[in-house]
């Protein structure tokens, strides 16, 4: 998603070549990288670079996914507003078949709910002038990087007056969930590969209390291969060294206080709250509420919503997945109960998470 | 998770369309045709060699730029007649119109169609229409069906293709499906991407001519060039290997693909094909086709290996490699 005019450098294959060199060559201690961000995940499979890099280096995903965090109780929720008939839901398509405990949006699509993929919140407002008798309710998921745009829409209603429009907020902040990764007991990570999209809006400073608090080396990366190894080569660098650094290696598109509009508008609109993450419970003001203020877009108060407790499909480790504690292959489900066409888990689902990235991508 | 109902994914052009006509349509029917599960069926009526093939448009919306449902199911028959090597020849024309469609707009449609099918030098010999109540059916379907003849010797299939065998794509990916959905209600922006819709008979003749021996033909349309290649390695038991870098797509279609999170590799196209031709013919066949219109950019993408038999790998630019799997989920409902 760069739409940089530069992006081609990033892309240079020859360049990708001489990275990698240099991280076979400095490389020597076996160590655990995680990137956080999902799209990180999907350009590490589809470039191939998990089978070109050392085997001193592994890579593991991260809890950057924002279909694959977003709990189990939060899916049955946006499934229980979707079987109202009053209700137009608009949502990205990666929700659609994400298993709730008894259902998926796409079931109740089929079985004639009112349910639309969008591309864009402003897709969603537009349905709803259009739609006057109907309540449209945007399933908001995702980080900081899809949260100001929500909240803008959130604005946009409210300056064109639109009464049927709403937001079922489960969106979460990146940074408190590295925290409480770090503090998870059997969490091993040597680095961190920072998001880019996240960065942008949150700023590379936004890091700096979680570095500071744990010493742990952090790179911020784009999305191109070029990008990601030099991440990965920074990273390796300041592990044999034993010199921990934060640093921006996306600095194109980085600033180091990131977005001010954007994070403007995100709070005016949201206050965080805590909030449950699959696999790693529930995190202090990791989540993004709507402010009382903006009371009358929220759908949890338009439909009283209660979201259920409910427990993860069974058998599915996603939550250890998205700790980076195991991997998917070590799912008894993986590839056998557990595909793409009839997922278990939501990392099966989503296109950015890691058991859908092993299966469709990973060369066994 | 049990799937109890019908999906938009059953009609993806991926892994679960597949499961439904291999798992519970073809089963019904057995017929030694039928499982061959090629692009059309081929059979001998007195010694004469048909290829016989139906197909259904649903596209939405009906018109889009380069073109609109009419050329689409022409071309979309026609072509897959020629991808069983075949010359079409007669095409019959069902109509499923919703009340209150406007008839400006189904002449529209029909003149293309004739169109259509003066270009590919068919004719359209016989025809249904069927009007069903306002919300039975959304604007226009169409139904197109067609015969054609196959030549002696020529004997294309994707059982056929072989170890070895380079793979040739005629042009570049994605044209068509991201031509439509950008036309979509409710995608906030313009772009002036163009359908590729177009008969490829024609080009097809032409390198069945300087080579009548080739093993395979494809129109990549729904799941795209990935599920398509899929598709063969399975049904001929070979290793697909192709090289990223070697993939044709317009820049303007990457980057709308890159903005809406669709991988080309998976979108539909409407006048691009795969061909698996004997290797020592393939210079023959590229410059044939480079010297046709509609194959002006055709490159060899990969080719046919011996190693992971009913799998595609695709090395990347970078010198990866990874799995090129079928298309699992919906990628882009009513496409074609
Ligand atoms: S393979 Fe399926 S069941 Fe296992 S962790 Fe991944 S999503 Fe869950």
């Amino acid at each position: 998603m760069t739409g940089n005019p530069d992006a081609t450098d990033f892309r240079d294959p020859q360049l990708a070549r001489r990275i990698l060199a240099r991280i076979h060559e400095v490389s020597q201690t076996p160590i655990r990288l995680m990137e956080v961000c999902g799209t990180h995940t999907m350009s590490i499979f589809r470039s191939g670079i998990r089978s070109l890099v050392p085997e001193t280096v592994s890579l593991l995903s991260g809890p950057g996914c924002p279909v694959c965090v977003t709990d189990q109780g939060e899916i049955d929720a946006f499934v229980q507003l979707a079987q109202n008939e009053d209700v137009i839901v608009a949502t990205f398509g990666d929700l659609i078949r994400v298993p709730g405990s008894d259902s998926s949006l796409q079931k109740e699509r089929a079985s004639g709910r009112d349910i639309r993929i969008v591309y864009s919140t402003l897709d969603a407002l537009d349905i709803a002038r259009k739609t006057p008798e109907k309540q449209v309710v945007f399933l908001g998921i995702g980080f900081e990087t899809t949260a100001p745009t929500v909240a803008a829409s959130i604005l946009a209603a409210d300056a064109m007056g639109l009464k049927n429009y709403a937001v079922l907020s489960a969106h979460k902040r990146v940074v408190p969930a590295l925290f409480a990764l770090m503090e998870t007991p059997g969490v091993c990570i040597d680095g961190f590969i920072l998001p880019g999209h996240v960065s942008v809006i949150i700023g590379a400073d936004a890091y700096r209390p979680l570095f500071d608090r744990f010493q742990i080396p952090c790179a911020l990366a784009g999305f191109e291969p070029v990008d990601i190894l030099s991440a990965v080569r920074l990273l390796a660098e300041c592990i044999e060294s034993g010199a921990p650094q934060l640093a921006n290696a996306y600095g194109r598109a980085v600033t180091a206080e990131g977005n001010p509009k954007a994070l403007a508008v995100m709070d005016q609109v949201f206050q965080t709250e805590d909030a449950a993450w699959r696999g790693l419970g529930i995190i202090p003001e990791s989540g993004l509420a709507i402010r009382p203020e903006f009371g009358r877009f929220n759908a949890r108060n338009v439909f009283s919503l209660n979201i259920p407790d409910t427990p993860p499909p069974k058998g599915c480790i996603c939550g250890d997945i998205l700790r980076g504690v195991k991997t998917p292959p070590e799912c008894a489900l993986f590839g056998t109960r557990c595909t793409p066409i009839s997922p278990v888990g939501p990392c099966m689902v989503s296109s950015e998470g890691t058991c859908a990235a092993y299966y469709r991508y990973q060369l066994s | 998770m049990a799937t109890d109902v019908i999906t938009l994914d059953h009609g993806s052009g991926g892994k679960l369309s597949h499961q439904l006509i291999a798992g519970t349509v073809a089963p019904l029917f057995d017929n030694p045709i039928l499982s061959r599960l090629d692009d059309g069926a081929v059979f001998a009526v007195d010694g004469a060699r048909l290829a016989f093939s139906t197909d259904t448009f649903v596209v939405d919306p009906i018109f889009f730029p380069g073109g609109n449902i009419g050329d689409l199911a022409i071309n979309g028959t026609v072509n897959d007649l020629a991808m069983c090597g075949a010359e079409p020849l007669y095409l019959s024309l069902g109509l499923i119109i919703e009340e209150g469609f406007p008839f400006g707009d189904l002449k529209r449609v029909l003149q293309s169609m004739r169109d259509a099918a003066d270009a590919a030098g068919v004719g359209i010999v016989t025809g249904d229409t069927k009007v069903v109540p306002k919300g039975a059916a959304d604007k226009l379907f169409i139904n197109t069906s067609g015969i054609g003849r196959i030549r002696k010797g020529v004997n294309v299939s994707a059982h056929r293709a072989a170890v070895g065998d380079p793979i040739i794509l005629s042009g570049s990916m994605a044209d068509h499906g991201m031509a439509v959905l950008t036309q979509r209600e409710g995608l906030a922006f313009e772009t002036d991407l163009v359908s590729d819709t177009a008969s490829l008979n024609g080009m097809v003749e032409q390198m069945l001519a300087v080579c009548p021996d080739i093993h395979t033909l494809r129109d990549p349309t729904r799941g795209g060039v990935g599920s398509t290649l899929n598709e063969i390695a399975a049904a001929a038991r070979i290793g697909i290997r192709i090289y990223e870098d070697r993939l044709p797509v317009k820049k303007a279609v990457a980057g709308v693909c890159e903005l809406l999170g669709f991988d080309p590799l998976y979108v539909a196209n409407e006048g691009k094909l795969l061909a698996f031709v004997p290797e020592d013919q393939v210079q023959a066949v590229l410059e044939t086709m480079r010297s046709h219109p509609r194959g002006k950019e055709a490159a060899v993408i990969g080719q046919a290996v011996s190693d992971h038999p009913g799998r595609v790998v695709m090395e990347t630019p970078i010198g990866g490699t990874r799995i090129v799997d079928m298309l699992a989920g919906e990628q882009l409902p009513r496409i074609c």
